[in-house]
């Protein structure tokens, strides 16, 4: 994700905003959400009344227009969380609000009509329907509106052809790839014209240069559609890559929120640190973040703008044969520099996390 | 039985059962009961049957007084249009043509209206009963022993409630077989129901679909291979209950093995039985290519 952030338009439309949940599986789950909001442990709760808490005390606000990622390993609670936002689980305290309405208070034919035309979801494992064909998946979403095939048709054929899969109308879904399968599951998804995406794990079960394809194809979507989209993933790189926002969820609770660089750079615990070494820094690190005041005199000839990321930089002051380079905001005015130096130090992960594997590497070398 | 008891005391030698004159006495008072309720409502049952009365007739007298060429062609051509499969087509005919040449033409059509019309009363009420039971957890408690009942209690001792109410002829014939065949086609709907992935009904609701769109638009299709067994195997148990229903008057193939049997009349019983074997093979392999055949977006499966 580098410049997503720049320019949308989201003026007046509503995100979704997460107050206050919890989710606490078991028989009887309103009898203890009190005391979990006391502050009763997971443990205690497990142990000695057999309840499982699902989620707790999530606040988070999903903005319009914008990639919020979910990320979290399995157990985690992302799953749970994502199918709190059309109601496929019910909370056991708190609300998910929407242009002002509160999902969990809707009842099941208003619930019903949310989920047609305000949400629409990707499934972790497609979730397709066996006995319809490419275009038949693709409508049905319309079909469960009771849009009449002639009006339907021509707009999943259109989806089709956006997720690249034209030629295809007439398959079965088994009769074709994970990958493709995806394709079908987005476009089915798209063509509900529904502003809030929800994305369950979409590319988990793809294989890795088919999940980098798919991630593009959403980018490239989601650069000219401006969706809402709710995106759960165990793979912190996917997260990084595609979200303007992330949340890092762990054992029900959210551990961190911000943007990307903001994680990598200043994880809130050890866990999310834990995760964040492996991490690619010169993908996510932007140059307005680790830019060196305006040098007096003469500016660097070479401009680079304030949201690229460092690898880029890298790679085109590399090419060029230069060791400093202006960075220059949106509206080209320059607004600090860069050298060759910061750069690098930036792009590699600090010492301080990363001495136990120096010596490792200095042993087996020797 | 007393004499190799140890010497033990006689309430632990011998089971202790209710007296032989209170047995009695609770056969004959429910019995009893149960012939004159019938007995009171007599009328009411008649007019209940007669529509099926009615049908059983017409349909009989359809399949036996109608030329067999035409029968004959009528049933390759629904045998082809089920299976699509020239080499079923074939073994269909020269089934048929055993039972003709063998000099049971009319009886098999006697046995082939019966079996049509058990069949569909089994399809008709056995597919929204199975339907039930997979949309509730409670449902299936409860009907889960009845069909256990159902199945296991020897189709013999059914059919005496049923001649108590109906009396003797087609109509309790059929109600007999229907009750026998039905188990498997509520069975095998719940299961098959019950079996549709879970994800893809996770989608239909995400969609916003409602009750009946799921029903019919994810959760009947997905399961209809194993509607299509259930369908299959309530025929195979019609065509097997047809002979025990000819012991409260059904005619056709079912009559001849029991007087076979009376008789031990012994080619006549395996000519008649062969038979009954013809039908049902003809029946399963068309209902099984049929079944096969809807599920033809399985076919060349990509991994």
């Amino acid at each position: 994700m580098t410049d997503a952030t720049t320019n949308t338009d989201t003026g007046n439309r509503s995100g979704i905003e997460i107050r206050n949940l919890y989710k606490i599986f078991g028989a009887r789950p309103k009898d203890y959400v009190e005391k979990v909001q006391a502050g009763m442990g997971k443990e205690e709760l497990n142990d000695k009344h057999k309840h499982v808490l699902g989620l707790q005390d999530i606040n988070l606000t999903l903005p319009p227009g914008k990639i919020s990622v979910i990320m979290g390993l399995s157990g985690s609670g992302k799953s749970t969380l994502i199918r709190h936002i059309n109601g496929l689980i019910m909370p056991t305290a708190g609300e998910i609000l929407y242009n002002g309405r509160d999902v969990v208070k809707m009842n099941e034919e208003e619930l019903r009509e949310f989920r047609r035309h305000e949400t629409a979801m990707v499934f972790q494992k497609f979730a397709l329907l066996p006995h319809r064909t490419v275009l038949e998946n693709t409508c049905y979403g319309l079909d469960i509106q009771g849009v009449d095939r002639k009006e339907s048709e021509p707009i999943a054929k259109k989806w089709i052809a956006r997720v690249g899969l034209a030629g295809y109308e007439d398959n079965y879904p088994n009769q074709l790839s994970g990958g493709m399968q995806q394709r079908v599951g987005l476009a089915r998804a798209l063509a509900n014209d529904a502003d809030i995406l929800l994305m369950d794990e979409a590319f988990s079960a793809l294989d890795p240069l088919i999940r980098m394809d798919m991630q593009k194809v959403l980018l490239d979507l989601q650069a000219e559609l401006k969706k809402t989209i709710v995106f759960i993933t165990h793979d912190l790189d996917e997260a990084l890559r595609l979200g303007d926002k992330i949340a890092i969820l762990r054992d029900g609770a959210l551990n961190q929120v911000g943007t990307g660089q903001e994680i990598v750079l200043r994880p809130a615990n050890e866990y999310i640190a834990e995760f964040v070494r492996e991490v690619n820094r010169g993908r996510v690190i932007r140059a307005e973040t680790i830019a060196l005041p305006l040098p007096e005199g003469e500016l660097p000839k070479m401009k680079v703008k304030a949201s690229s990321v460092l690898e880029k930089i890298a790679r085109r002051m590399a090419d060029a044969e230069v060791r400093t380079a202006t960075v220059v905001d949106a509206a080209n005015k320059p607004i600090g520099m860069v050298d060759m130096t910061t750069i690098l130090t930036a792009m590699v992960t600090p010492a301080s996390v990363e001495e136990g594997d120096d010596e490792v590497e200095e042993d087996s070398a020797a | 039985m007393a004499s190799s008891c140890w010497g033990l005391p006689e309430l632990l030698c011998e089971f202790p059962s209710l007296p032989n004159s209170t047995l009695r006495h609770m056969r004959m008072g429910i019995d009893d009961g149960f012939r004159g309720i019938v007995r009171a409502y007599s009328d009411q049952i008649d007019a209940a049957t007669r529509p099926l009365q009615w049908f059983l007739n017409t349909l009989e007298h359809a399949f036996v007084d109608t030329p067999w060429f035409i029968i004959f062609a009528l049933i390759l051509v629904v045998v082809w249009f089920a299976s699509r499969n020239p080499k079923i087509v074939l073994g269909s005919s020269m089934g048929l043509a055993f039972i003709g040449i063998f000099g049971l033409w009319e009886d098999t059509m006697t046995t082939l209206a019966m079996v049509t019309v058990a069949t569909l009363i089994a399809i008709i009420l056995g597919l929204p009963i199975g339907i039930l039971m997979a949309r509730s957890d409670r449902m299936q408690k409860i009907l889960t022993p009845v069909l256990d009942v159902m199945q296991t209690m020897p189709s013999f001792v059914y059919l005496i409630p049923v001649v108590v109410i109906f009396g003797i002829g087609k109509v309790p014939g059929v109600i007999a077989v229907v009750i026998y065949a039905i188990p498997p086609m509520i069975r095998l709907t719940n299961l098959g129901i019950r079996l549709v992935d879970k994800e893809v009904i996770e989608a239909a609701d995400a969609f916003g679909a409602n009750p009946r769109q799921k029903l019919w638009g994810v959760q009947l299709p997905l399961s209809l291979p194993t509607i299509m067994a259930g369908v299959n195997q309530t025929i195979m148990m019609a065509l097997a209950m047809v002979v025990v229903a000819s012991m409260v008057g059904v005619g056709g193939l079912g009559k001849n093995v029991l007087q076979a049997i009376n008789n031990q009349f012994f080619t006549i019983g395996f000519l008649n039985g062969f038979a009954l074997v013809a039908i049902a093979i003809i029946f399963d392999r068309a209902s099984q290519a049929f079944g096969k055949r809807l599920q033809k977006h399985s076919e060349a499966g990509h991994d």
